[in-house]
């Protein structure tokens, strides 16, 4: 073992309800540190080598697909953008995101929520006159910066950090939470979805909705995306607040 | 069916965002009140005489002829103060913690992930409620006592009527959630974000830091200073004030009869 090697402790949450009699619990597990070594990879590792029976997400391993997601010494994040080497002492504590359903150990059910979320806000470009679109011509152009603004927005990977680090979604259930904001932001600065102000106050205005944030902003702090969620939801606030 | 007929066509209730502007227009109303109210008080630092100057503006001494003013002036401020503080405090109740289980999330959510601004929130939550009470003891007693705002009888109220201990923790309760409020609000409301919302953040809770520190400081010195003048007046409780020059007056004036 070279000098620059060094041994991570890991302490990883480990419970599987779908066992009868299991019990939550954590357990260590010790993995060499290779070089640009990140969470995802050691998981892999100790899957792989120490207990094959050990469940946690993944799909892209890029920071794409928001799957890896997990409570990482404190912070939700994803496991495959946190570099191992961030953390100095070695030791590194694994927990699920709190707020979702648990499958088992890291791996927590996201796609319920953001489904239900998706259907609550509507998250579908709505014209009444969708219908008598002539296909024949250029669709109307949009304004560069206006596209570049929902791009921004549109960058959620609907990994669920901000969901997690949200204490006032943690108390209240019912809570929208801050990917929710962020989706219907992106549908209230799009040109082409004509829904009034009113019609989007009837979706957040109240609250479970915009007014419910306390702005703790967690959702701010540990977005894995950096996502302006604090300015949007903001602009969502002053929206709302002056509906009549 | 009838009702779910109704129910269903009527206009969303626009209540949720009128009481989220009043919670946050009588937060931003208290909160820069307290501070002028704390730039007021601290005046007994340079003095006695400032102190009188100041408690004697506010009751409008410059409009009566006689220099004593109108205490009727501090009694409807401290009204209006004492509703707003209310309204705020029964709008704020809307989203403490409503029973152990939310409160055990709160908590098991701050010790995860111990990150900042959760922390403050949970600290303006914990001061507001001690300030239902403390600050509520403090607005009837000025509500009731509207006179007796002055260097004596003031310094008689903190030493003599044993308040110093209230004032105490009401001082460190005011400040820190006032400030970490009217922190809150910006963010609330996305003021002051300019061109880097995130940049400018960071320099509004330095700001926020700073300023809380300063008013603790002006406000723990303020209340040192009526307990010397209380404990040194300790033998003459509810003797007032009286300006040197107008002491002097009275004095020529006996003198004359």
């Amino acid at each position: 073992m070279s000098e620059q090697e060094r041994i991570l402790k890991f302490q990883i949450f480990r419970y599987n309800p779908q066992r009868k009699g299991d019990k939550p619990r954590m357990v260590t597990y010790e993995v060499t540190e290779a070089p640009g070594m990140t969470i995802f990879i050691a998981l892999n590792d100790i899957r792989e080598k120490q207990d094959p029976s050990l469940q946690f997400d993944f799909v892209c391993r890029a920071g794409i697909c928001g799957s890896c997601a997990m409570v990482v010494n404190g912070r939700p994040d994803l496991a495959c953008r946190t570099l191992t080497s961030k953390f100095e002492d070695g030791e590194i504590k694994l927990l699920p995101l709190p707020g979702f359903e648990l499958i088992g150990d890291l791996s927590v059910n996201t796609g319920n929520f953001f489904r239900a979320m998706s259907e609550r806000i509507e998250s579908w470009i709505h014209d009444q006159y969708a219908d008598e679109v002539n296909y024949d011509q250029l669709e109307e152009r949009m304004d560069p910066d206006v596209a570049d603004e929902i791009y921004e927005l549109e960058r959620c990977v609907e990994c669920g950090a901000c969901i997690s680090a949200c204490a006032t979604k943690r108390m209240r259930d019912d809570f929208l939470g801050a990917a929710g904001f962020m989706r219907l932001a992106r549908f209230a600065i799009d040109p082409r979805d004509k829904r009034s102000d009113e019609e989007f106050y009837d979706v957040i205005g109240d609250d479970d909705g915009v007014f419910g944030c306390m702005t703790l902003l967690g959702c701010e702090d540990y977005c894995p995306k950096d996502l302006p969620h604090q300015t949007q939801i903001a602009y969502l606030r002053k929206k709302m607040a002056m509906v009549r | 069916m009838e009702s779910y007929i109704i129910e269903s066509n009527k206009k969303k209730s626009r209540l949720p965002a009128r009481l989220d502007l009043a919670q946050s227009g009588t937060g931003l109303i208290l909160g820069l009140f307290m501070w002028v109210h704390m730039l007021l008080v601290g005046s007994i630092i340079f003095g006695k005489a400032a102190f009188n100057f100041v408690a004697k503006t506010m009751e409008l001494a410059f409009l009566s002829d006689t220099g004593h003013g109108y205490p009727i002036a501090v009694f409807f401020a401290v009204s209006t103060i004492f509703t707003l503080f209310i309204i705020h405090a029964l709008l704020g109740m809307r989203k403490f913690p409503i029973n152990w289980k939310q409160h055990r999330i709160m908590r098991d959510q701050m010790q995860m992930m111990n990150h900042t601004d959760t922390n403050l929130w949970y600290i303006q939550a914990v001061t507001g409620f001690i300030m239902f009470f403390a600050g509520s003891v403090h607005l009837y007693i000025m509500l009731t006592n509207p006179a007796s705002i002055g260097p004596y009888m003031s310094a008689d109220r903190v030493v003599s009527g044993n308040m110093w201990p209230l004032y105490l923790i009401l001082l460190i309760c005011v400040e820190l959630h006032g400030g970490i409020g009217l922190y809150r609000l910006c963010m609330k409301w996305g003021w002051f974000t300019g061109k880097d919302a995130r940049k400018s953040r960071e320099k509004l809770k330095k700001l926020k830091n700073r300023l809380t520190i300063f008013f603790l400081t002006l406000g723990i010195l303020a209340l040192l200073v009526f307990v010397v003048i209380g404990i040194k007046h300790r033998d003459k409780v509810g003797e007032k004030y009286e300006k040197l020059s107008a002491v002097v007056e009275q004095v020529d004036i006996k003198e004359r009869v």
